[in-house]
């Protein structure tokens, strides 16, 4: 086998699985994921994404549906004998062992011997950069520290699938950077992951696919680029932070095949190409396919917009305007831009953007 | 003295015999859901509520020597009724819903996910047990244990009932008390107090620190 059909084949395979535990419910989730890859969970809060990863890692029974593990199913088996490591949101290192203890722990299960054991737990420190707390106990770690702990441990068990339950929450910029380089390393270590995340920016750093739950079930599933670029639904689009995303009545053209208009209020339309058939939806425009023109321009954009700038603000490394043309339209420029055109709020300028930068969505 | 040592030894060989029952009863009774639950929750702290003459009675009633019970204890050279065998089931009797309760508490406040985890990190459930429960509950344990060896210890209801002799402590002071008076029940009665009370300062010594307060060792 080489590495191609070893990346083509799904490690873990997820049919129609539904699970219901107190107040969560998902329902017919199917899923595959590859070795490898390094899948992101997304939604917000209570969509039922820790529900999910305890049904896999057999902490909950799901009501039907199936969980294979490289082809043999596992939907039943003994949490103990799964090979699914789990590393709680709380990350429950057991606050009566050391460090060492901790990450030793599922050690034992592996028949090695106490040399064999040692070199592995310094292996395992020396990955997550915790050599020097060893000796330490977990109630007086930091959140960081804890939370490489954690990793270390559940690494120990050598899981064949790594479950991340919001792994960079309750930390602040400086930690969450340093633990992403962590979790990189340990992904580019041949790990396969899933990571559930309320955070798209989060998930679209580290991971090489991206599934969006919302309400319980599967709403879209891809690699970031696929779902953040075409996001299927509204709920997907707001979610993975598109700011121009407007709900629009269709009218086609007869004569130009592909061109629509959406009329998004009555002083707004915008023309973009796409499937005949809709009455109605959703257009988004990304802000980074905006053009500002001090004057309307001659290109072969087909929209132009006049605006009035009610907002200009600093984001990463370039600012973003808030342009009121109608509706409002979020767009970015650099910061050279910003200051060659005088970009300031109050200004009347020109927004221009191809047709087929305009992204329709099916309401 | 050697009322004392018989006292003594009999509510320890108690608390030894019966904790290893009690204690996975109590992880039980913490953890699983069952039906009828809530009436083994009830029997368990019944001895406490009957007069402990009524819970003599009732033993005697299953260990007697009509009972295969009793019989089974005679036949096998270790007689229940007037033998060391009936005054330790007698104070175990009496004085194990205090272990379970302890032990209970102690396992329902080690947080259920850590369990989980350790589950997750491929222990059996056994392992589990005796690496994470138990050592998290140990507080609770040892305090139920020790509890329950004072309350065996200080038995006199159930034990005058099912063997009046060999004479445990208090037996010997009541019967002391009875037929001599005040005088004579005393010195045993001290004698009696002060051991037990240095016993017991040594066990609550021995129970130590809780675990989750330990910090930077090394």
């Amino acid at each position: 086998m080489n590495e191609m059909e070893r990346n083509e084949y799904p490690v873990l395979q997820i049919h129609d699985l539904s699970v219901r535990f107190r107040a969560f419910a998902l329902e017919d989730i199917s899923l595959d994921v590859f070795r490898g890859d390094y899948l992101a969970l997304l939604g917000v809060s209570g969509a039922g994404k820790t529900v999910l990863l305890e049904a896999l890692a057999g902490l909950v029974r799901p009501a039907k549906g199936r969980i294979l593990l490289n082809g043999s199913e596992i939907t039943r088996d003994k949490v103990q004998s799964r090979g699914i490591g789990l590393v709680y949101q709380d990350l429950s290192l057991f606050p009566h062992l050391s460090v060492w203890k901790n990450i030793a722990y599922p050690l034992k299960h592996k028949g090695l011997s106490s040399k064999q054991s040692k070199s592995r737990v310094e292996e395992l420190a020396g990955q997550v950069e915790i050599r020097h707390l060893l000796d330490r106990y977990p109630g007086t770690l930091s959140g960081g520290e804890a939370q490489r702990v954690a990793l270390a441990r559940t690494l120990a068990s050598d899981p064949q699938v790594l479950l991340l339950d919001e792994p960079l929450s309750n930390l602040d910029v400086k930690l969450k950077g340093e633990l992403r380089g962590v979790l990189r390393k340990i992904h580019r270590s041949g790990k396969t992951m899933i990571h559930v995340t309320h955070d798209f920016m989060e998930a679209a750093t580290l991971a090489t696919k991206v599934a969006v739950v919302e309400n319980g079930r599967l709403v879209q599933h891809g690699t970031p680029e696929e779902v953040f670029r075409h996001p299927r639904n509204e709920f997907v689009a707001r979610f993975s932070g598109i700011k121009n995303l407007f709900p629009c009545k269709v009218v086609s053209y007869a004569g130009d095949e592909g061109l629509h208009e959406a009329i998004i209020n009555d002083h707004v339309s915008i023309r973009y190409l796409g499937k005949d058939g809709h009455k109605s939806g959703y257009v988004m425009i990304p802000q980074e396919d905006i053009v500002v023109s001090e004057k309307p321009i001659e290109s072969s954009a087909t929209n132009r917009l006049e605006g009035v700038i009610r907002e200009a603000y600093l984001s990463g490394s370039g600012m973003e305007l808030v342009v009121e043309s109608g509706v409002p339209f979020v767009v970015a420029v650099s910061r050279q831009s910003h200051e060659n055109m005088k970009l300031q709020p109050g200004k009347r300028v020109w927004l221009n953007f191809k047709a087929a930068a305009v992204r329709f969505m099916d309401s | 003295m050697r009322s004392i040592r018989l006292t003594l030894v009999s509510s320890l060989v108690g608390v030894i015999i019966f904790g290893i029952l009690a204690i996975p009863l109590a992880y039980v009774l913490a953890r699983r859901k069952f039906p009828g639950k809530g009436l083994v929750n009830g029997l368990v702290d019944l001895p406490v509520v009957i007069p402990h003459s009524a819970a003599g009675i009732a033993l005697l009633g299953v260990i007697s020597r009509n009972t295969w019970i009793g019989q089974a204890g005679e036949a096998a050279g270790i007689p229940f009724v007037g033998g060391m065998a009936g005054i330790v089931v007698a104070m175990a009797f009496v004085s194990i819903p205090y272990l379970i309760n302890a032990a209970r508490d102690g396992f329902e406040a080690v947080p259920e996910k850590l369990e989980k985890a350790a589950l997750n990190l491929g222990a059996s459930p056994w392992r589990v047990f005796f690496t994470i429960s138990l050592p998290l509950a140990k507080r609770h344990v040892l305090t139920g244990l020790t509890m329950m060896w004072a309350r065996g210890l200080s038995e006199f209801g159930a034990v005058v009932i099912i063997a009046y002799h060999p004479m445990v402590t208090p037996v010997l002071i009541w019967e002391r008390f009875a037929s001599f008076g005040l005088a004579y029940a005393r010195p045993a009665a001290a004698v009696f107090v002060i051991i037990c009370l240095v016993v017991f300062v040594l066990m609550r010594l021995l129970s130590g620190k809780p675990p989750a307060s330990r910090h930077t060792e090394g």
